[in-house]
């Protein structure tokens, strides 16, 4: 007790001196406005760009604590599709026998979980992202687009090891792709990637509001498998049913994947395009919603 | 105003609170379920029944209103009130974490938010990276990171574990590290809310230090607490804010005496009616405090003639210590006025058994000055050290005097400095001697002077 009763915290008060206000600056300090806002807001790509540091520092954190503690690492981004081929090359290559478009299934398949592996990540992280940074959220000003993106690019480095792997896994099989080809594989890889932001940006910003949502999330991605040729070519797929099919734009990763790589013919075709239209609709969409559901986040997590 | 860092107009902030259902997040079903309701009313207006059916589904709290003020570049506002009076709200507000329903606000200058200790901070990762991860969530480029991380890690004095994962950390040493992050930020306008409520006594005065540091060099700081001390202490003004709305605007010492003696904030009693909270340990816990006056009532203004009793209250839990209360008065500008502890001579030296116990400190009348005393309380053992509560400010009264010319200021009515103001006795001699004569040598002096011839 008496060790503790000093508890003022401070020197004296220097008194504040008129001099000590520096000059006003010579470069015009920056001006912000906080007004109530209405409607939708626009992106503002150019504050995302100032802000680029937090995105840096979300991801690097996200990478950085998903492999702490682990023992394997980053291993478990190829043995999370290899175990997953594993069971699809058994059950429904072997056993089953679906067709596999003339490639070997396993290749067939891990070709498929690839960019699979990435989108199922990307949209369970991302989902759920504002409802785990909600500390962050309410104490912090950034652009809230940050939280659902960082957590979609932190499945990156495990793409990009699990395509090494795909491209080891080629050679094995005897397949050469041609350089050309090579080059186009990374261009599904960024449609893969504005589809799992698009779905991050709807879900992250629905399920702020809408609890329900991280249930549901799980259960769309399993549903979302199996609606895309991943155990199963999509030359499965009638015909006629195949522009619809193509909506689901990782139909078309997938199968631009094939095409690209291992040569198959591309079945979807014009479908394609409808793929990537609608990848880019939802992400448009996706973003502008997002922006404006954002303006509640701090009161609602 | 032109050159003013923040300028705030009419600014207000509605929260909707569902009125069925506190407390549970809005689900998807209920969205459906109004939505089919809603139409279903509209039909029904449609067929002309008229609808009585909106029995409201929320209730609108502002928890801010028709607040404007303006900060000057280079000024220290200090925002004091209640809880729940808005004050976090409007830092949010300010820090555009949430957006006002109403007003507008605007700010000129790069701002810093400080809301909580440790923002970014990750548990897995180590003190050096959970540096870059705070630094660039409050603001700080990569580059100026990397310049001050020497400064940032000796300022905190957790040097040697900067490579160990910080949920190893004490939360002393967590406390410092945040706070030496946040305490080498340099933007034009820093918003502080009650961060350093934590840490120890030591660091916040160096954080505290450190901040005067920054407003002296000309940066805008809004800093909410419920340190009275140190907001007269940082702050030249300060705005008190409850309901929602600001209710003073002034001078820092005459806003938060305003504020202190107002039903608004501490009072002349208070109390922890669950053991639970109560401050405290496994051997004691703090139960109430007041102040009293001769009578026994409680009392939040007293007579400077009149003896006040502090009266402690606090639960014994385990036999065998030898147990003592203290009591710390401080003044509105944070001076220590004394610190009285417990010598009554039946508990001296004598450990105490299991119950409750009641001790009174009585300050005699004619001691302390006029003003607002702050009372901390304190039960420790003294040897070896141990303290088992110590709350700051945890009761406050008023000592006025009501110049009937019997107390210490006699017939001035003017300003009397001091902390105290004891009633003392003044002798007088008259010498019947004419006014210019020699004065008589002192004795005392007159024997030092010619000690050996």
């Amino acid at each position: 007790m008496r060790n503790d009763t000093d508890t003022s915290l401070v020197a004296p008060r220097t008194p504040h001196r008129e001099d000590s206000v520096p000059p006003a600056s010579e470069h015009p300090l920056p001006r912000t406005i906080i007004q109530p806002s209405r409607g939708w807001a626009p992106l503002n790509l150019r504050e995302l760009s100032e802000y680029k540091g937090i995105l840096y520092f979300l991801i690097w954190r996200d990478i950085k604590v998903r492999y702490k503690q682990t023992v394997i690492g980053v291993a478990w981004a190829v043995i999370q599709p290899l175990m997953t081929m594993g069971v699809l090359a058994v059950f429904f290559g072997h056993l089953a026998k679906v067709p596999s478009d003339g490639v070997p299934y396993p290749i067939f398949a891990f070709a498929g979980l690839v960019p699979w592996t990435f989108f199922a990540y990307g949209v369970t992280q991302s989902a759920t992202s504002l409802i785990s940074s909600g500390q962050l959220i309410s104490k912090v000003y950034f652009p809230r687009l940050l939280v659902p993106t960082a957590r979609v690019l932190g499945g990156t480095p495990d793409i990009a090891l699990s395509f090494l792997f795909l491209l080891g896994l080629c050679w094995y099989y005897g397949l050469r792709p041609s350089p050309v080809a090579m080059l186009l594989v990374p261009a599904f890889f960024v449609l893969a990637l504005v589809t799992s932001l698009a779905v991050g940006f709807w879900l992250s910003a629905l399920s702020a509001k809408y609890r329900d949502i991280q249930h549901a999330v799980p259960f769309l991605v399993q549903l979302g498998l199996f609606a895309t040729p991943i155990a199963y070519p999509s030359s499965l797929v009638p015909e006629r049913w195949r522009v619809l099919y193509g909506l689901n734009p990782m139909a078309g990763v997938v199968e631009g994947v094939r095409w690209a790589l291992l040569g198959t013919d591309n079945p979807l075709g014009i479908a394609m395009l409808i793929s990537a239209a609608a990848a880019l609709t939802l992400f448009f969409t996706g973003a502008f919603f997002f922006r404006r559901m954002e303006r509640t986040f701090a009161d609602v997590l | 105003m032109t050159d003013s860092a923040i300028c705030v107009e009419n600014l207000g902030k509605r929260y909707k609170i569902p009125a069925q259902r506190p407390s549970t997040q809005p689900m998807l079903r209920d969205a459906l379920t109004d939505a089919v309701r809603n139409a279903f009313d509209r039909f029904r207006i449609l067929g002309r029944r008229a609808s009585v059916s909106a029995r409201p589904r929320h209730t609108h709290v502002w928890a801010l209103r028709d607040v404007s003020f303006n900060v000057p570049r280079g000024q220290i506002l200090g925002i004091v009130g209640p809880n729940g009076a808005g004050k976090s709200t409007l830092l949010k507000i300010l820090s555009r974490i949430t957006e006002p329903t109403e007003g507008r606000a605007e700010i000129r200058g790069r701002v810093a938010s400080l809301l909580e200790v440790g923002t970014g901070f990750h548990p897995e990762l180590t003190g050096r990276e959970n540096v870059y991860l705070s630094g660039t969530f409050l603001g700080m480029k990569r580059a100026e990171i990397d310049r001050k991380f020497d400064e940032i890690i000796d300022f905190s004095g957790v040097a040697t574990f900067i490579e160990t994962p910080v949920k190893h950390y004490s939360s002393g040493m967590y406390v410092r590290l945040a706070f030496a992050v946040a305490a080498h930020l340099d933007p034009d306008i820093l918003i502080i809310d009650e961060v350093l409520a934590v840490g120890d006594v030591a660091f916040q005065r160096k954080c505290l230090a450190k901040m005067e540091d920054v407003g002296r060099r000309g940066r805008t700081v809004l800093f909410v607490s419920h340190n009275m001390t140190a907001v007269t202490r940082l702050c030249e003004r300060a705005i008190l804010v409850a309901e929602g709305r600001i209710q003073k605007d002034g001078a820092a010492s005459d806003v938060v005496s305003a504020y202190l003696l107002s039903s608004l904030s501490t009072t002349a009693r208070r109390a922890w009616p669950d053991p639970g909270t109560a401050p405290g340990t496994d051997v004691a816990r703090l139960r109430s405090v007041r102040v009293r006056t001769e009578e026994g009532t409680t009392a939040d203004v007293v007579d400077i003639r009149r003896p006040v009793g502090l009266e402690i209250v606090f639960d014994v839990l385990q036999p065998g210590h030898i147990l003592v209360p203290a009591f710390s008065l401080f003044t509105e500008s944070a001076i220590v006025a004394f610190t009285t502890i417990d010598l009554d001579p039946e508990w001296r030296q004598r450990s105490r058994p299991v119950g409750r116990f009641v001790s009174t400190a009585w300050v005699p009348g004619n001691l302390l000055a006029e003003g607002t005393l702050l009372v901390s309380v304190g039960l420790a053992v003294h040897s070896p050290p141990v303290s088992h509560f110590f709350e700051a400010n945890v009761v406050a009264f008023q000592v006025v005097d009501i110049n009937e010319g019997d107390s210490a200021r006699g017939d001035w009515d003017g300003n009397v400095r001091g902390v105290v103001r004891p009633l003392l006795q003044w002798t007088t001699e008259l010498q019947l001697v004419p006014p210019d004569t020699e004065l008589s040598p002192d004795p005392l002096l007159g024997a030092r002077k010619y000690p050996q011839s």
